[in-house]
């Protein structure tokens, strides 16, 4: 603490949602300059907490919240996130607040934008001034160069890939004159490592500053390398704040999840399948936006776990894609000697082909419907399951086997649930996530492409995915072929890593070969 | 959280919850006007009767809403493309003088066929533009209303019975189906109490027999797969589910649904109306549905049952009342400003229900 006074200081807070209590007496000091490390698992309550700093009408709408903000020693009450904005508050927030036919720069701007004088305004007042787009973008330019990136101010965000529009949002709060305090919410989760790394880099020069930064991840080795003071928050409780030289990583997970965690590292297994080619994907190509694959060939073998790692944007999610139908591909794939049929998922899935899909929101899940009904829908639609005749006439979904199996895996993968009738949307990510996991192992196929199968979900459920999957490679020879973008991930679980740079395979190797290697392929060279 | 599902306290807040606070209000207001009735020289057997008749009538043109809710088509505003082909049927039937249950039991054979032909050109035009389905629907049902509207003069119907008796061509504007197979449906099994109390019991169990088929069509492997399509198109797809030939069949299903329904409603009504007749008649059973409490991309047989009690019953119950109070015919006022407020409450609501 630079001063003695905290720049902000929360005290009793206390958030319900209808009769749940998702926060309880939080009481926290964030100085000026300072780096705060928020972290806890999901639907811990690091979200909402932000939400109610920031003023989000979401807070008042479920009836509001208990307890004070203080901000440079004054009390504020913030209605809406524009209150919070005039007293210098920022939010880069989880899901982008971005507008996707504007381009980089209008969204930088939007609302103060930088204006000329024109005749109109003697008329019709302030609102007539003409936009200075020359001086937006030649202050974009700079402000892109200051994060480390490389975005064309005129790109519209709705082509951009996913980092770059973490990028523009970020860029949009820093450029804000009077910032006080700057809250990022989960800004690492869709980056790669270098991006990443750039990232933290400007959030340190902005502390420099003077303005205070409220970090919120999963990933605890950069809370570690950038914060000054860590939170961890746990079923809506203030666990521990300690300064971050007094903690580390393990220490830190298990004041998470409230009980010690073993390390995430698997036993390697001992041989490593056989050598020939199970399937082999040659010369694929697929469109998919903000992914492209250009020219790849890849043998993987039967019973091994195959890592796919890469920069973001480099292509290494569109592999998966392409092969099970989901985007436009080119090129051959050959499984067990016998061609696939491109471009078309139901031929993928006859197969023996099974997709955990990147998307889990958008692709993988029916969001409104019942846990049983997603876990059931692909084994009866690809292969004919849980179905029975009625009276020879009619095929009827076997709702008794349906539960029978749902229930199977709410009990083997632990997904907190009400039942097998309970809504998927009402679940946290973690769980969702389980219930596609669940969804694909009813199918037990031959070959399984997870692509990032623990993005954005918390350290006991990555912890218990991850092992699922390791466990139907070595029970049931269930090939693996996992997309990820975490490489300390992929090399906890796989047995071979190729990794994807410019919609190519840079190349493959052991998991043991040491990071550096790998670091070179990514970057290329 | 939505507002509607704030706090439900024990069973009776759990029902609310449930049933959901404007049905509640109109049940309440229908009772009430059953409850006024017999003071303003209302006749309650008799307008119960008128209710349950209609409900009869009208039930299946609502439960054609329902597969193209289900696979995310939206409202069917196309309805008058069913009802095209219910009226050829029917008139195709007459035209042969095929009378009682066998001449409708012909009228729906002839009309299927027609419905299946058009909801396949009708469910390719959905496909075409994928957002604006009941935009589509709209002018897809105007149009082929007017197109038939030339048709009916030129079709080569001769039974005098039904074309214009001056000119020996062109089919008459309203036809009536006395001594063809006028209620039919109606007088199977029905039961009569009193001088005033009919109840319809044929129109009944063949509405309810529709309704149990496409019940047990939702919980085939084809109709899941349409319910996921409705959901999340893109999930369907990734399992290898085809979304444009599930919204074609939901376009099918209900535009025979929608023929087999008008035939039904002729029965009842004893009279068929050509030309500009079917115009709006998707509006009503629109209306009816999202008072039973579907929205445009859920619905079930309940919401399409307990919305044609109610909308029915609010029909036949308002104009007579408000007529008997206020001495003037209000029916056709009330009637539009019933079933066209409901759609704008329901269409306001648009975002209910539906992932972000």
């Amino acid at each position: 603490m630079t001063n003695g006074k905290p720049l902000l200081s929360m005290k009793g807070i206390q958030k319900d949602f209808l009769e749940n209590r998702v926060l309880e007496d939080i009481n926290l000091d964030l100085a000026q300059g300072e780096i705060l490390g928020l972290v806890g698992e999901n639907g811990a309550g690091k979200t909402t907490l932000m939400n109610i700093l920031f003023g989000m009408p979401v807070i008042q709408q479920t009836g509001g919240y208990k307890g004070t903000i203080t901000l440079d020693g004054e009390e504020v009450h913030f209605s809406n996130p524009n209150d919070a904005l005039m007293a210098g508050i920022g939010m880069v927030h989880q899901e982008f607040f971005l507008i996707p036919d504007f381009s980089a720069t209008e969204n930088i701007f939007l609302n103060r934008e930088v204006t000329r004088y024109s005749f109109l305004v003697e008329i019709f007042g302030e609102r007539l001034r003409t936009l200075d787009r020359a001086a937006m973008n030649e202050r974009v330019v700079q402000l892109i160069k200051e994060l480390g990136v490389d975005i064309n101010p005129d790109t519209l965000v709705s082509e951009m890939p996913v980092s770059y529009k973490q990028f523009t949002e970020i860029a949009r709060e820093i450029d804000r004159a009077k910032i006080k305090i700057l809250v990022v919410d989960e800004p690492t989760a869709v980056l790669t490592e270098t991006e990443a790394e750039a990232l933290l880099t400007v959030l340190r020069r902005l502390a420099a500053k003077g303005v205070g930064i409220i970090f919120i991840s999963h990933r605890l080795h950069e809370i570690l390398d950038i914060c000054d003071r860590i939170v961890v928050l746990r079923d809506g409780k203030l666990i521990r704040d300690v300064p971050s030289r007094q903690s580390d990583v393990k220490s830190i997970a298990s004041w998470m999840v409230g009980h010690d965690v073993g390390d995430f590292v698997f036993q390697p297994k001992q041989g490593c399948g056989e050598k020939e080619s199970f399937l082999s994907i040659e010369h694929l190509k697929v469109l998919m936006p903000g992914e492209a694959v250009k020219d790849v060939c890849l043998q993987v073998r039967k019973g091994e776990i195959l890592g796919i790692g890469g920069l973001a944007g480099q292509g290494k999610l569109g592999i998966a894609n392409g092969v099970m139908g989901l985007f436009h591909a080119e090129g051959s794939v050959t499984l067990g000697g016998k061609s696939l049929k491109l471009n078309s998922p139901l031929d993928a899935f006859r197969a023996g082909m099974a997709f955990i899909s990147e998307d889990r929101r958008g692709i993988g899940l029916l969001l409104t419907q019942s846990i049983g009904l997603n876990i059931a829908f692909p084994l009866m639609q690809v292969k004919g399951g849980l179905l029975k005749k009625i009276a020879g006439l009619f095929t009827w979904e076997d709702e008794k086997k349906i539960r029978e199996i749902t229930t199977k895996y709410i009990e083997r993968l632990d997904i907190k649930c009400t039942g097998p009738d309970q809504v998927v949307m009402e679940l946290s990510g973690g769980n969702q996530q389980k219930v596609c996991v669940a969804k694909v192992l009813a199918l037990s196929p031959q070959i399984l492409f997870a692509s990032e199968p623990t993005r954005g979900i918390d350290i006991g459920a990555k912890h218990l995915v991850l092992s699922v999957l390791k466990e139907i490679n070595e029970q049931e020879g269930t090939t693996i072929i996992m997309t990820s973008s975490e490489l300390g991930e992929l090399r906890s679980i796989c047995d071979r890593i190729a990794i994807v740079s410019e919609g190519k395979v840079a190349g493959v190797l052991p998991a043991e070969a040491p990071v550096e290697d790998f670091g070179l392929l990514m970057l290329g060279e | 959280m939505k507002n509607e599902d704030r706090k439900p306290k024990g069973r009776v807040g759990e029902f609310i919850a449930n049933f959901g606070w404007p049905r509640i209000i109109i049940a309440i207001f229908l009772l009430l006007l059953f409850v006024i009735a017999p003071f303003i020289g209302i006749d309650i057997g008799t307008s119960l009767s008128d209710m349950l008749v209609r409900v009869g009538m009208n039930g299946i043109l609502v439960l054609a809403m329902v597969p193209m809710i289900q696979s995310g088509c939206g409202l069917n505003f196309g309805l008058p493309l069913g009802i095209i082909a219910g009226l050829v049927g029917a008139v195709t039937s007459m035209e042969q003088n095929w009378q009682g249950l066998f001449g409708f039991g012909m009228a729906l054979l002839l009309a299927i066929p027609l419905a299946v032909v058009l909801g396949i050109i009708y469910g390719y035009f959905i496909n075409m533009a994928k957002g604006d389905e009941m935009m589509i629907g709209t002018y897809v049902g105007f149009s082929i209303v007017a197109f038939m509207s030339m048709m009916w003069l030129r079709l080569p119907y001769k039974n005098p019975l039904l074309v214009w008796g001056f000119s020996g061509t062109g089919l008459r504007t309203t036809i009536s189906l006395n001594g063809f197979w006028m209620k039919v449906l109606d007088n199977f099994l029905a039961i009569r109490i009193g001088a005033h109390f009919f109840f319809p019991t044929g129109s009944f169990i063949f509405f309810a027999l529709c309704c149990v088929l496409v019940w047990a069509f939702f919980k085939t492997k084809t109709g899941i797969a349409m319910s996921a399509v409705g959901s999340n198109p893109q999930f369907a797809r990734a399992h290898g589910v085809s979304v444009d030939r599930m919204r074609i069949i939901s376009v099918v299903i209900s535009t025979v649904l929608g023929a087999v329904g008008m035939v039904v409603y002729e029965q009842s009504y004893g009279f068929i109306q050509l030309y500009m007749g079917p115009l709006y008649m998707a509006f009503p059973a629109v209306a009816a549905i999202l008072l039973g409490g579907a929205t445009i991309n859920s619905a079930t047989i309940s919401n399409v049952v307990i919305g044609t009690f109610l909308f029915q019953g609010i029909l036949t119950m308002t104009p007579s009342v408000i007529n008997g109070m206020l001495k003037t015919d209000m029916a056709e006022v009330i009637r539009i400003l019933v079933s066209n407020g409901m759609i704008l409450y329901a269409l306001t609501r648009k975002g209910k229900g539906m992932p972000k």
